[in-house]
C-alpha cells in the first residue's frame, strides 16, 4: 500500500520531468502555467487550506512580488532571479501590514476585505502609484533570467525552472505540515477558541500564515515577470484570485496533492477544450456549486492523520 | 456650489441604487448569515431583462412613458424575484446545514455561473439602452438643472425603500422576517415557517436588486455583464456601513456611500473612484465592524 | 449582591495558599449583568466546585478567568499575577488550562494531534527550523509526542491516538479535552461540566480521574450539575445565582444553606 503510493508518486514525477521530451512548445507552456498556478495555490493553501482564513485577494500579493521584481530589474538592472528573495519579502511584509488590522475578522468578512485589498492594489497599479508601475500599460523590458550562465528563454527551459520551484515548495511545505507550525495552522482552522485556549497565539499564526503564503505568491510573481518580460495590472485582477481560491477548494483544502491536481484540472482542462473557451468560467461556476453540494471537502480531502504507528514509537524517548 | 449640488444629487441617485441592492444583501444576511455573492449578478439580470423587454415589447410606445416604465419595472422585479428563488433552491438550500465556507463558495460559484450565462447569451460587449425611448428632460429645481432621470431614480428608490420598511415593520410577514433574523430556532418554535421566510427574502431582495439594475440601465444608458460584481461589492459595502442585517442601515449606508463616492471622485481623484468604496469598507470593518446602526453582540463561547 | 452567610473559609486544614483569587468580578452584556461582583478564592491543591442553576453566570466566570471575556470591574489574580488585559494564550502559559462546556476539540484532527496542541506553547521551533528539519526541532517534536502519549495514557485513550477526534465516543471526547488541557502543564485546571452527557459509569471513572489529577498536585475548579460528583469530588463549593454569589463553603454547609435550597428548589433534580 505504502510502497504502491510511493511508486505512483515517483512515476508521476519522472513522467513530468520527461514531459518536454515528448510535448511541443505550446503544451510545455501550458505546463508552465500550471506550475505557476500550482506555486500560487500552494501558498494560498497555507492561508486558506491549512489555516482556514478566507483570502480572496491572493492576486494582490502575486502582483506586489511581480512588480517588485520588475521594478528592481528594469530600473536597477538587478538580475531577475536575484530579486526572488526580495520580492518574496516585499509581498510577505505587504501582507503582514494589510492583514494586521483585519485578520481577526470572521470568515466571510475577511473574504470581502481581501477582495477589497486586491482591487485597491490593482487600481493603484493602474494609477501608476509612486510613478513606478507604468499605469495600465505596466512594465516591459524585463530581462531574461540567467541560471548558471544559461539564459532561460525557451518554454522547456522555463519548465525546469518553474517545476524545480514547485518541487522545492512541495518538499518544504510537507516538512512544514509535519511541524508545530503546520499543526498550529490546523488548530486555527478547526476551532480558534479552542486553539487559543490550548495556549496557541492565534493572532500570531494568522499573520504568519498570511505572511508566508504571500511571500510564496511574491516569488511566483518574480517567475511570472521573468517568463512574460511584460507585466500589467490586468494579469492580477479579481478573477485570478477567484481561480486560485477555486483551485485550493476544489483540490481539497489542506492537501498538497489535491491542490496540484486541481491546478492541472482548472488550468489544464480548458486548454484541451479550447473551442469551448468562452464557457470556461460558466463551467467553473457550476462546478463550484455542485462540488459544495456533493463533495464539499474537495477532490482529495485533507487527511487528519500526520502520524503512523511507526512515528509514534519515536515519541517513547 | 453648483458643482457640489450636482455631485450631491448624482451621489444620491447612485446611492439610492446601492441602497436597493444593499437591501437584498442585508435581508439574506439577516436570516441566513450568508453573503449572497450572486446578488450582484441578479442585479445585472435586472438590467439585461429590462433592456430586452424594453426593446422587444415597446412598452413605452404602447402605454406611454409613465405607465410603460411602471409596467416594465414590475415585470423586471417579478422575473428577477423568480430567479432569486431558483438560486436559493439550487445553490443555497442544499447547504443550509453545511459549514459556512461551503455556502460562501457555492454563492461565488453561482455568481460566476450567472454572470457567464449572461455573457454567452448577450455577448461580452457593452449593451446600450435605446435613448429615444426616454425623455432627456432636464428639470429646473431650486436653481439647479437636474436630469429628470436622476430625480426619478432618487424618488423611486426612496419610495421602494419606504414601502419595504413599512412592510417589514407593520405586517405579520414582516414581523416573521424580523423574528427569523434574530433567532431562527426561536422563530421556528413560535410557529414561524422559516423556509417560507427565506423564500420570501429571496424574492424581495432580488426584486429590489432587479429594479436597481433597470435603473442603472436607464440612468447610464449602457450595461455590461460584469457590472454586477462592482455594484454588488459597493452595495455590500453599503450594507456593512449601515450595519449588516439592519434594513434602515442598508438604506442609510447606500445613500451615504453614493454621496461619499461622488464627492470623492469629484474633489479627490476620479481615477481612484472605485477604490473609495473599498477603502470605506476596510475602514469600517476595522473601526466599527457592526456598522453605523448595528448593535454589538457578544460571541458565544 | 447578597453576602454569603458562610463566606469564611471553613477548612483551615488546607495549606490555604490562594492560587486563584477573584475579587468583585462583574461582567454585563448589553443591559444584562451576567456576573455581579463575584469574589472567591481557590486554594492551591484544592478541588473547588462552582455550582448554580442554569444561567447563573458560571461559564461566564470561566470565560473571564481564561481571558475570553474582559471583566467590566474586578480583579483576577493567579499565583500572585494579575490576569488583567492578558490574552488567553498568555493566561494558559501562566498555568491555567480549561475544558469547554460544549466540547471543543479539533474534530478533523487525530486524538494525538489534539493533545499536541497543549504541548505547543512549550515548544520553540519556527518556520525555518521546520523547513530545515534541524536536529533540535526533531528532538523537540519527539519529546512533545512522548508527553502527549503519556497524557493519553493517563486519561486512558492511548489506544485511540491515531483516530480522528470526531470519531470518539462522547465520554472519550470529554476525556480527550482533559488530556489536551493537561498537556499544557497547568497548575490550575478549569473544567466546565466535565460529566455533562456522561452515563453513571463514565461519571464514576471521571471522579477517579479527577482525584488522580489532584494527586499530581494540580488544583481544580469545576462547574458541574451532577450533585453526587460535586459532593464527592469538591471540598469547597461556590454557589452562584443570577450572576451573584449566594453561598460558599463545604459541601455540607452549602447543602444546608436555606438560600441555596431556595435557589435550587424545583429547578434542579438532585437524583
Amino acid at each position: 500500500m505504502k510502497h504502491g503510493k510511493l511508486f505512483a508518486v515517483v512515476l508521476l514525477a519522472a513522467l513530468l520531468a520527461a514531459a518536454p521530451l515528448f510535448l511541443n512548445a505550446y503544451q510545455v507552456d501550458v505546463l508552465n502555467s500550471i506550475g505557476l498556478y500550482g506555486l500560487l495555490a500552494l501558498g494560498l493553501n497555507l492561508i486558506l487550506g491549512e489555516a482556514g482564513l478566507f483570502n480572496m485577494g491572493h492576486a494582490a500579493f502575486y502582483a506586489v512580488g511581480a512588480y517588485t521584481a520588475a521594478i528592481l530589474n528594469t530600473r536597477y538592472q538587478i538580475p531577475i532571479l536575484w530579486t526572488l528573495p526580495l520580492s518574496g519579502l516585499t509581498a510577505g511584509l505587504f501582507a503582514l501590514v494589510v492583514a494586521r488590522p483585519v485578520v481577526h475578522l470572521r470568515g466571510d468578512y475577511l473574504l470581502i476585505v481581501t477582495i477589497g485589498v486586491g482591487e485597491i492594489v490593482r487600481i493603484a497599479l493602474v494609477n501608476d502609484i509612486f510613478g513606478m508601475t507604468g499605469g495600465a500599460n505596466g512594465i516591459f523590458g524585463i530581462s531574461r533570467p540567467q541560471l548558471f550562465g544559461i539564459v532561460i528563454r525557451r518554454p522547456w527551459e522555463f519548465f525546469y525552472l518553474i517545476w524545480g520551484c514547485v518541487a522545492l515548495t512541495i518538499f518544504l511545505f510537507l516538512r512544514l505540515k509535519q511541524s508545530r507550525f503546520g499543526r498550529a495552522l490546523n488548530y486555527l482552522r478547526e476551532d480558534e477558541v479552542a486553539a487559543e485556549g490550548s495556549g496557541i497565539n492565534t493572532a500570531y499564526y494568522k499573520l504568519a500564515a498570511f505572511g508566508l503564503g504571500a511571500a510564496w505568491a511574491g516569488m511566483a510573481g518574480t517567475l511570472f515577470a521573468a517568463k512574460m518580460t511584460i507585466i500589467s495590472p490586468e494579469s492580477f485582477n479579481f478573477w485570478e484570485s477567484v481561480v486560485l481560491f477555486m483551485i485550493v477548494i476544489l483540490g481539497g483544502a489542506g492537501n498538497i496533492a489535491g491542490v496540484l491536481l486541481a491546478a492541472f484540472l482548472v488550468i489544464g482542462l480548458p486548454e484541451l477544450f479550447r473551442e469551448f473557451a468562452s464557457a470556461r468560467m460558466l463551467v467553473f461556476g457550476l462546478v463550484m456549486v455542485v462540488m459544495m453540494v456533493f463533495r464539499p471537502r474537495g477532490l482529495l480531502p485533507a487527511r487528519g492523520g500526520r502520524f503512523s504507528p511507526v512515528t509514534l514509537a519515536r515519541g517513547r524517548g | 456650489m453648483e458643482e457640489f449640488f450636482q455631485q450631491l444629487t448624482n451621489g444620491l441617485a447612485v446611492g439610492g441604487i446601492y441602497a436597493l441592492i444593499a437591501l437584498g444583501y442585508t435581508m439574506v444576511y439577516g436570516v441566513l448569515k450568508l453573503i449572497n455573492f450572486a446578488h450582484g449578478d441578479l442585479f445585472t439580470y435586472g438590467a439585461y431583462l429590462g433592456l430586452t423587454l424594453l426593446t422587444s415589447l415597446a412598452l413605452t410606445d404602447r402605454l406611454g412613458f409613465a405607465l410603460g416604465v411602471l409596467v416594465l419595472v414590475l415585470m423586471v422585479m417579478g422575473l428577477v424575484a423568480v430567479l432569486g428563488a431558483i438560486l436559493e433552491r439550487a445553490a443555497y438550500r442544499p447547504l443550509r446545514e453545511s459549514p459556512r465556507l461551503s455556502a460562501v463558495v457555492s454563492a461565488l460559484g453561482a455568481s460566476i455561473f450567472l454572470q457567464n450565462t449572461l455573457m454567452l447569451i448577450y455577448g461580452a460587449r457593452f449593451q446600450v439602452y435605446p435613448d429615444n425611448i426616454l425623455p432627456a428632460t432636464t428639470l429646473h429645481l431650486f436653481g439647479l438643472y437636474l436630469p429628470l432621470m436622476r430625480v426619478l431614480i432618487v424618488l423611486a428608490s426612496v419610495a421602494m425603500m419606504a414601502a419595504l420598511y413599512l412592510f417589514i415593520q407593520k405586517t405579520r410577514i414582516g414581523t416573521a422576517i424580523r423574528a427569523a433574523a434574530i433567532d431562527q430556532g426561536a422563530a421556528r418554535l413560535m410557529g414561524i415557517d422559516v423556509n417560507r421566510v427565506i423564500l420570501l427574502v429571496f424574492l424581495m431582495g432580488p426584486a429590489l436588486g432587479g429594479a436597481a439594475g433597470l435603473m442603472v440601465g436607464l440612468y447610464y444608458g449602457q450595461i455590461n455583464f460584469t457590472m454586477g460584481w462592482v455594484y454588488g461589492m459597493k452595495a455590500f459595502t453599503a450594507a456593512i456601513l449601515g450595519g449588516i442585517g439592519n434594513i434602515p442601515g442598508a438604506m442609510v449606508g447606500g445613500l451615504l456611500l453614493g454621496v461619499i463616492e461622488a464627492l470623492g471622485a469629484a474633489y479627490l481623484s476620479i481615477a481612484w473612484k472605485d477604490a473609495i468604496a473599498f477603502l470605506v469598507l476596510i475602514l469600517i470593518l476595522i473601526v466599527r465592524p457592526t456598522g453605523l446602526l448595528g448593535e454589538r453582540v457578544a460571541d458565544k463561547i | 449582591m447578597m453576602e454569603a452567610p458562610s463566606a469564611v473559609s471553613s477548612r483551615p486544614a488546607i495549606t490555604a495558599t490562594p492560587l486563584l483569587t477573584l475579587q468583585g468580578l462583574t461582567k454585563t452584556f448589553g443591559g444584562l449583568t451576567a456576573v455581579d461582583a463575584v469574589s472567591f478564592v481557590v486554594e492551591e491543591g484544592s478541588v473547588v466546585g462552582l455550582i448554580g442553576p442554569n444561567g447563573a453566570g458560571k461559564t461566564t466566570v470561566f470565560n473571564l478567568i481564561t481571558g475570553n471575556y474582559r471583566p467590566d470591574r474586578g480583579r483576577i489574580e493567579f499565583a500572585g499575577t494579575s490576569l488583567a488585559g492578558l490574552r488567553t494564550h498568555r493566561i494558559i502559559a501562566l498555568g491555567i488550562a480549561r475544558t469547554f462546556q460544549n466540547i471543543r476539540l479539533f474534530q478533523r484532527l487525530t486524538v494525538l494531534e489534539n493533545v499536541l496542541a497543549g504541548c505547543h506553547y512549550q515548544m520553540r521551533g519556527g518556520i525555518l527550523a521546520a523547513m530545515l528539519r534541524l536536529p533540535s526541532q526533531r528532538r523537540e517534536e519527539n519529546d512533545a509526542m512522548g508527553r502527549a502519549l503519556k497524557e493519553l495514557e493517563f486519561v486512558g485513550l492511548r489506544q485511540q491516538a491515531l483516530i480522528l477526534a470526531k470519531n470518539l465516543a462522547y465520554g472519550d471526547q470529554r476525556r480527550l479535552e482533559i488530556a489536551r488541557a493537561l498537556a499544557t502543564r497547568p497548575r490550575l485546571l478549569v473544567l466546565d461540566e466535565p460529566a455533562g452527557g456522561m452515563n453513571e459509569q463514565e461519571t464514576e471513572a471521571l471522579i477517579g480521574l479527577i482525584s488522580r489529577i489532584r494527586a499530581r498536585g494540580i488544583t481544580i475548579l469545576l462547574i458541574e450539575h451532577d450533585m453526587r460528583l460535586v459532593m464527592r469530588a469538591c471540598e469547597k463549593l461556590v454557589v452562584l445565582e443570577n450572576g451573584g454569589k449566594i453561598a460558599e463553603g463545604s459541601p455540607e454547609q452549602v447543602r444546608r444553606d436555606p438560600k441555596v435550597i431556595e435557589a435550587y428548589l424545583g429547578t434542579e433534580d438532585e437524583a
